[in-house]
């Protein structure tokens, strides 16, 4: 690119540096010395024609719907279709939340987005010792087959598509939705929808794991291996930095973490003797919208780009849906504020324009008041109309990449992808991401990370509307959504029905069969799947894993 | 006059430690003992822990609405012990309405989501008595 025009003294930028900025300098200094992303990272006060220099515009930026899609994967953008608005929802009993997803899809919400409880997530029963206070708190408890059929009862699966966060557990639970299918008529290699099943995040992250790295992986290329026959249409994982960034992570650790999972997802299943470009189709990613605005659109145009490159040159993907990385996103749970509620309305509201200006393929916006508790149905609806707002009248999405070829976006674009490179590069030498993890590298880069960012907040170098500065005193409360120990009783009380009524000798057969096959090397999906059909409850499918597999437990890094 | 010596902990099943590990770090800066449980512990688990350790606090970090159980739980097996003269402190996603059974029950800080560290310092230092 014929970019910084020369002159002789140097280029405009450096001329204009000296006529123009310096002589406003001495008048009026900035408001720091430095600037810089909510990151950390650097930004200079402006980027002109000289930024692009190592930039190749045909080669590193492209035109959208064409390799190495940085700006984008859809060659008319959302002209075609708009973005899923896909709003994550559960709470309570299988009954409480089917009643939010059918107001949800009433309201024009276009999927559906399943948030599990911490029993259900961990693999353990409503009555076990830890899941004491933990049933329906933080999302639907799904203990059974019976409580699938509740949860979707009236909605149509072969319609919509769903999303599913649920990792440990993901083979158990999206067995028991394809038994609710089959038993609605609807065909697998029909249904549409995405399981989370990203174990490496939880063990970077989340912590939401049960079984140890190796075991856990198997388990992913067995869904892999069997999607890609049984259910082709399915996202067999959602490979997902937006847990990397809540528990932390800069924007560029996010971006380097969550591929560096992506690659070695592929690398396990490649392993396991599958074809590439046979299952990293269905592979899609997660990622966090935070608040840094342009940082945020960078990282997202320098994942697309990244994963094209590595896609092809790494693993010798050639099928072109190999090399298009899709991608769900979030606003960032954690820049809500308990402080001003309402603030969170416009927190949220940027952060959604910023994925969609990076070309997100689906959203689940925030809700205001989710510092506090777990949103009220009008909160929920409010953030979906955000989404709404911004696709139908802030005329956003009328044109494709609309800052491809900003110097500032570009010039960040192309640092994130050196930066995710150098990071990939460090984890290739330890062996892979399985083994960065077991050292507790990605662990403890975010920890610093983290406590970095919170000594800047406290040192107030960074600015949190309401909460270290533009502070109010003697707010009034806003009404929350105060769940009781109802869904617990409930829930509990079905269980122990239900272990009356079924037929408890398939259960031991299929829950016997399933820990035979976890000590071979079978497929476990058919066995998984038999087990929940005879309505072994996710306590005891993940107990007969455990059985043979043991539990991880990690060595905490501060 | 020995450090302060305080257990954090991280009860209940969700693994959201972000919380945990930043107040731990930021105690130890501030000069106090920091043990750190690790995630998923029992309230026994807990109470063990701080007989172990001569803990003068424990912290607990849970955002994930199981205070009503967990913490009347450790609260009544810190008196079978005869530790109720640990600070007991909790970090985290608290209703406004829960606050007041806590305190009675003998949580004497709770501290929500945009608390400043330096302010969770300040109060342990105030009211913790480090044992002899």
């Amino acid at each position: 690119m014929n970019c910084g025009m020369k002159t002789a003294t140097g280029t405009e930028k450096e001329r204009w540096e000296r006529d123009t900025l310096e002589p406003t300098l001495k008048k009026s200094p900035e408001r720091a010395a430095a600037f810089t992303t909510i990151s950390g990272r650097p930004i200079d006060r402006l980027y002109a024609p000289d930024d692009l220099g190592d930039i190749d515009v045909a080669r590193d930026i492209g035109l959208p719907g064409e390799f190495p899609y940085t700006r984008g994967i859809h060659a008319s953008g959302y002209r075609g279709k708009l973005w899923t608005m896909r709003q994550f929802a559960g709470f309570g009993t299988p009954e409480d939340t089917n009643g939010r997803y059918k107001a949800l899809l009433a309201a024009g919400g276009t999927g559906l987005s399943v948030a599990f409880d911490l029993p259900t997530l961990m693999g353990r029963d409503p009555d076990h010792e830890l899941s004491l206070g933990e049933v329906g708190k933080c999302g639907v408890n799904v203990t059974s087959l019976a409580d699938m059929e509740t949860l979707f009862d009236g909605i149509r699966l072969g319609d919509i598509t769903t999303s599913m966060t649920i990792n440990s557990p993901a083979a158990v639970i999206f067995a028991m939705y394809l038994v609710v299918a089959e038993r609605q008529g609807a065909a697998w290699n029909r249904l549409s929808g995405t399981i989370q099943n990203d174990i490496l995040k939880e063990f970077i992250a989340q912590k939401e794991y049960i079984f140890p790295p190796r075991p856990s992986m198997r388990i992913i290329t067995d869904i892999f291996g069997f999607c890609s026959t049984e259910v082709p249409r399915w996202n067999t994982i959602s490979v997902s930095g937006y847990h990397i960034r809540e528990a932390g992570a800069t924007a560029l650790q996010e971006l380097a973490f969550t591929l560096r999972d992506g690659l070695e997802y592929v690398q396990w299943g490649v392993e396991a003797g599958l074809d590439v470009d046979d299952f990293v189709p269905r592979m899609s990613f997660f990622f966090n919208a935070h608040s840094d605005f342009f940082e945020e659109i960078a990282k997202y145009r320098a994942a697309r780009k990244i994963w094209a490159e590595t896609m092809r040159t790494r693993f010798g993907a050639k099928n072109e849906r190999s090399w298009k990385l899709r991608f769900h996103s979030q606003t960032a749970g954690v820049s809500l504020t308990a402080q001003q509620p309402y603030n969170n309305v416009v927190r949220t509201a940027l952060q959604a324009l910023s994925a969609v200006l990076g070309g997100t393929n689906s959203l689940h916006t925030n809700s205001l008041d989710e510092a506090l508790a777990l949103p009220t149905e009008d909160a929920a609806k409010l953030a979906l109309r955000t989404q709404q707002i911004i696709a139908h009248e802030s005329g956003v999405a009328n044109v494709v990449d609309p800052l491809g070829g900003s110097y500032f976006v570009e010039r960040l674009t192309k640092d994130m992808e050196d930066g995710a490179l150098a990071y990939f590069r460090a984890i290739d030498n330890m062996g892979g991401m399985v083994e960065a993890i077991e050292r507790g590298y990605p662990q403890k880069e975010i920890a610093e990370s983290s406590y970095k960012f919170q000594q800047s907040v406290e040192r107030k170098e960074k600015v949190i509307v309401g909460v270290n500065d533009f502070v109010q005193q003697d707010e009034p409360p806003i009404e929350i959504l105060y769940i009781d120990e109802s869904a617990a009783d409930a829930q509990l009380a079905k269980l122990e029905q239900l272990k009356r009524t079924r037929d408890g000798d398939a259960v031991k057969r299929t829950l016997d069969a399933l820990r035979d096959g976890a000590r071979g090397t079978t497929n476990l999906m058919p066995p998984i799947i038999d087990a929940v059909r005879a309505y072994a409850t996710v306590g005891e499918v993940c107990d007969a894993l455990r059985d043979v597999w043991g539990e991880y437990e990690e060595v905490p890094v501060i | 006059m020995r450090k302060l010596r305080v257990v954090i902990a991280k009860p209940g099943l969700d693994g959201h430690d972000r919380g945990a590990k930043v107040i731990a770090r930021a105690l130890r800066d501030a000069g106090m003992e920091v043990i750190y449980t690790g995630l998923r512990q029992t309230p026994e688990q807990i109470v063990s822990a701080a007989l172990q350790e001569d803990a003068d606090v424990i912290g607990l970090s849970i955002l994930s609405g199981a205070h009503n159980h967990i913490a009347p739980r450790l609260m009544d097996l810190l008196k079978v012990k005869g530790l109720d003269d640990v600070l007991v402190v909790i970090g985290g996603i608290i209703p406004d309405v829960d606050i007041p059974k806590l305190k009675e029950i003998g949580v004497k800080g709770i501290f929500l989501p945009g608390t400043p560290m330096q302010q969770i310092v300040d109060f342990i230092n105030a009211n913790a008595r480090a044992r002899v």
